[in-house]
């Protein structure tokens, strides 16, 4: 730890803790299962996704790819291209203009670009996929023809492609997102040799992919005057602002980015090279440009989730403790702004006497990786809660009893007091509902006709995050209505809805008189939506700006007004305006305090740094059960029932926070089951691309999953919740990988658990 | 949009009850000619090639894939989009019922699946099977929770909206 470090949490330790939220326990509007308030526009195709912009003189561009994985272009022609019918300009790198490295995603930067490069500023090539030219034409039809027509002569140079082959070049990254990349304590090796029961196994992940179904598009239109309006398909709207702004030279006021709805962002709907070259192709053109990924160039032109190979060994004493738990783990990354963070549950989840956890990575020529809905804990999860579930059975313990034997007082790494941890809790509940008392207990011992029937368990987790640094504008209208702006981002997990409710909850109105205005970077600054964290940090930002509010209005009081001479913390917002909180007879409503004036606002900006996570051991927890359904004959595995119970803290909605668990769950489902880009190891192109190709979990595959939360606040977070977005896929993959265990007696340790492996046992390395 | 060495063609379809024509380059898919041309920007797409159902559409009442029909296949014909079912102040019972269920969380694949919703409940009353139909000779078909899910696998939600989308599919039409 560097002294600065150890100053910080010296100081942190001394700081005292914030207020409880007093909405920490209303009820009024947060908690209620209200349906989206989007809902009529986007199930009647109202809803303005980027690619639905029109321009006028609208131009559309088609991008070359590479076809090779490391090396230099010798020669490209676009001769036959320009000459096509309908083409108005090809960018290269030949004529490209000049853009500046775009803002990586960092915990420090403001940026969200995962690509460290500007692309077409050189004739290198960085890897398969990579765009090499860029064709605009009068319509998407006459570019794609084009794009063909472009020649392009390499000089390969020998690339790193395959994740498996480089294994003994791993080498430690600088830090896990600001953690060391390794810590122990004790004599671990030691310990584990002395246990009486051990697990030494090593579990491996191929690559995943968002796949998300809406492709990413970009329209870029420059304005005489030199500045920038970018519609994106973005989860992180002010962040690509700085990222384009940033490459372009640009001052960030000169640079407007707009995005109203995404069809899914998973992490993925980020800065890639696209919107940069949709910019430049304008630039280069003068006219609006619409770029829209293929799919198969969302495979190769944005990055996925790394893969990784985890070695996790448990020691345990004869009654299931933990003497000594291992996790040394690899991961495939470009550069380490996206370490895929894999040793993170085994640093929170179990006490263990000694401990070694850590990750290393190998560096390879692929389009860099990308933060996949929980990366790192999800497909950390499934290494270290399949090792749990090996050790249960060598002890011959209730899995989840082995978890209760070593269930943490403190955190078992840092130290830390758990600001709330329920995670035994949501084992009871969750059994309970599934009927684990009933599970089948003998590995293959339960057959319904042509199936193996098999139950499993697993822990999910996810850390609390707040994102610091964001703004929120509340404008109260002549009419006494609410409308709560900031530049915030909805890709489905229902951010308009839940803002909606918490902002009603904090300014005693009813739903249908607030309204939330999102998605364009003229509005308040707000953080990304990422690590589950846009709830939190919103809900605490509309807090500061409820409290400006209140200022700002009292000001307003006139001398005959009840509340006349009132200071802000005399007062609360109840039944539409403001109140005595001891005296209900002195009351205005908003109608009254805006008078004359058309509207009334102010602005609340969040508290800094978000402390509390320094201070507190903050995490979400939860409980996935399932059984699976092994086809005897074939192999084939169906997940035919899933309880998943979750302790989240406070749930806002209750019905959409339910649909982000059911989706985590699914997408957790299609990395057991399914979900692998294949790589071709010569090459180092991925082969599947293409949403047929790449399976994901249908219908067809998707059972009905029983969602339980907890619904228990933390005291310190605002109104007492956690995001939900992630922690549902994190255990999902190891609670089926133990159902298929126990429904056919063959572990795999290699995902996805395909019926080949499930056969020959040769996933169980 | 004509262009000098481009074959064109001039394509009138039904749409929504309404005719619609226009001049186009001939590799224009329904898709394109539905959002580009005519501006019903309800239909999406995720892929262009067959493999996830955003585009899904009515053709003559039947689902259709439109990033793989061409326009000038769809010639004379009449065509369905989620525009034509219902609208904000109208809504189609299945498009509230996909809000009452919440059958979408982005709503990026939604337009597909209810278009595929609303026919596969004509299929299901013309009895054609699927692989999981029991009773192959049966007139019509019993829209069980498995045949529903079955026969609406052909439109992908990576969002994960698939128990409300059926739950949508199957109070509307389900047996
Ligand atoms: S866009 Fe037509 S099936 Fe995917
Ligand atoms: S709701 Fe997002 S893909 Fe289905």
């Amino acid at each position: 730890m560097s002294m600065m470090q150890r100053a910080t949490e010296a100081l942190n330790r001394t700081l005292p803790d914030r207020d409880v939220d007093p909405l920490t326990t209303a009820r009024r509007v947060v908690g209620q299962p209200v349906s989206r308030v989007d809902g009529p526009a986007k199930v009647t195709g109202g809803a303005a996704f980027t690619a639905d912009v029109d321009l006028p003189g609208m131009a559309f561009a088609s991008l070359v790819p590479s076809r090779i994985a490391r090396g230099r272009i010798r020669r490209i022609d676009v001769t036959r291209a320009a000459a096509a019918p309908g083409v108005i300009g090809v960018v290269t790198h030949d004529n490209a203009p000049r853009m500046d490295t775009p803002v990586l995603m960092t915990l420090t930067a403001k940026g969200c670009a995962f690509i460290d490069v500007a692309p077409l500023q050189d004739d290198v090539v960085r890897w398969n996929g990579q765009a090499v030219a860029v064709v605009v034409a009068e319509s998407q039809e006459c570019a794609d023809a084009a794009a063909h027509l472009v020649h392009v002569e390499y000089d390969a140079d020998a690339a790193r492609t395959s994740f498996g082959d480089l294994q003994s070049e791993a080498v430690f990254p600088a830090d896990v997102l600001g953690e060391p990349p390794e810590i122990t304590r004790g004599d671990v090796d030691g310990a584990l040799a002395g246990a009486a029961f051990v697990v030494d196994e090593v579990y491996s992940t191929p690559q995943h992919h968002h796949m998300a179904i809406e492709l990413h598009a970009t329209v870029a239109r420059w304005t005489p005057e030199g500045k920038l309006h970018v519609w994106d398909s973005t989860q992180a709207l002010v962040r690509t602002r700085h990222s384009l702004a940033h490459a372009m030279g640009l001052p960030e006021e000169d640079v407007t980015v707009t995005c109203r709805a995404v069809g899914g962002g998973f992490g993925n709907k980020t800065v890639w090279d696209h919107q940069l070259l949709c910019v430049a192709a304008a630039r280069v053109t003068g006219r609006p440009v619409r770029l829209a990924l293929r799919r198969k160039d969302a495979f190769r032109m944005t990055g996925g989730r790394a893969p990784s190979r985890q070695r996790v060994a448990l020691g345990a004493d004869a009654a299931g403790r933990l003497r000594a738990l291992v996790h040394d783990s690899v991961t495939g990354i470009v550069h380490e702004n996206s370490p895929e963070q894999v040793s993170v549950p085994a640093r929170h989840l179990y006490a263990a006497d000694t401990y070694r956890i850590g990750q290393k990575k190998v560096v390879l020529d692929v389009v860099p990786n990308a933060s996949m809905r929980a990366p790192g804990d999800s497909i950390g999860s499934f290494a270290l809660e399949s090792a749990i579930d090996e050790l249960a059975s060598r002890v011959g313990l209730d899995p989840i009893e082995l978890r209760r034997r070593n269930e943490p007082a403190v955190d078992p790494t840092d130290g830390t007091r758990f600001s709330k941890r329920h995670l035994i809790e949501a084992y009871r509940r969750g059994a309970e509902r599934f009927g684990w008392q009933e599970r089948n207990r003998v590995p293959g011992g339960q057959r319904d006709g042509r199936w193996l029937v098999g139950h499993g368990t697993a822990s999910a987790f996810y850390p609390y995050i707040r994102m610091p640094g964001g703004k929120v504008r509340i404008r109260i209208t002549a009419d006494g209505r609410a409308i709560v702006s900031a530049a915030a981002n909805d890709m489905g997990m229902g951010t308009e809805t839940v803002q909606v409710q918490q902002a009603a909850e904090r300014l005693g109105l009813p739903i249908d008189r607030v309204g939330f205005e999102f998605g364009d970077t003229t509005l308040p600054e707000s953080p990304i939506a990422a690590g589950s964290a846009q709830t939190a940090s919103l809900v605490i930002t509309v807090a500061a700006a409820a409290e400006e509010l209140k200022k700002v209005l009292l000001k307003r009081v006139p001398r005959r007004s009840a509340l006349y001479g009132l200071k802000p913390n005399d007062v609360v917002y109840r039944d539409g305006g403001l109140r005595h909180a001891g005296d209900p007879s002195r009351a205005a409503t908003f109608e009254e305090l805006v008078g004359e004036a058309e509207y009334v606002e102010a602005v609340g900006s969040s508290p800094m740094l978000p402390l509390e996570f320094m201070k507190y051991s903050m995490h979400g927890y939860g409980a996935h059960f399932c059984e699976v359904r092994v086809d005897a004959v074939t192999g084939e595995t169906r997940v035919s029932r899933w309880v998943a119970c979750i302790d989240a803290g406070r749930i806002i909605n209750p019905k959409t926070a339910a649909s982000q668990i059911r989706g985590a769950v699914i997408m957790g489902v299609g990395s057991a089951l399914m979900e692998e880009g294949l790589v071709d190891r010569r090459t180092g192109r991925t082969v599947n691309a293409s949403a047929a190709e790449y399976h994901v979990p249908v219908h067809a595959d998707v059972c009905d999953i029983d969602v339980i939360f907890l619904d228990l606040p933390d005291p310190l977070t605002p109104m007492g919740v956690h995001g939900v977005g992630e922690i549902g896929i994190v255990g999902v993959a190891a609670a089926v990988a133990n159902a298929v265990y126990n429904a056919t007696g063959v572990r795999v340790r290699d995902l996805p658990i395909t019926l080949d492996k499930i056969f020959t046992g040769s996933g169980a390395s | 949009m004509a262009h000098e060495g481009i074959s064109t063609a001039e394509v009138t379809v039904r749409v929504n009850g309404q005719s619609r024509s226009a001049d186009i380059d001939t590799r224009t898919s329904l898709l394109d000619l539905l959002r580009d041309r005519f501006r019903l920007t309800g239909t999406k797409w995720g892929c262009n090639q067959g493999g996830c159902g955003a585009c899904t559409v009515l053709v003559d009442d039947q689902r259709t894939l439109s990033c793989l029909m061409l326009a000038v296949q769809a010639d004379g014909r009449e065509v369905t989009t989620i525009e034509g079912l219902g609208d904000a102040a109208a809504l189609h019972r299945l498009q509230e019922a996909f809000i009452a269920h919440d059958g979408f969380q982005c709503g990026y694949c939604t337009a597909g699946q209810i278009c595929s919703g609303v026919a596969l409940a004509g299929e299901a009353a013309a009895g054609v099977p699927s692989v999981v139909t029991q009773d192959l000779r049966a007139e019509t078909v019993e829209l069980s929770v498995e045949e529903i899910r079955e026969r609406m696998s052909g439109n992908l939600c990576r969002c994960g909206a698939h128990n409300g989308i059926v739950a949508a599919v199957s109070e509307v039409y389900g047996s």
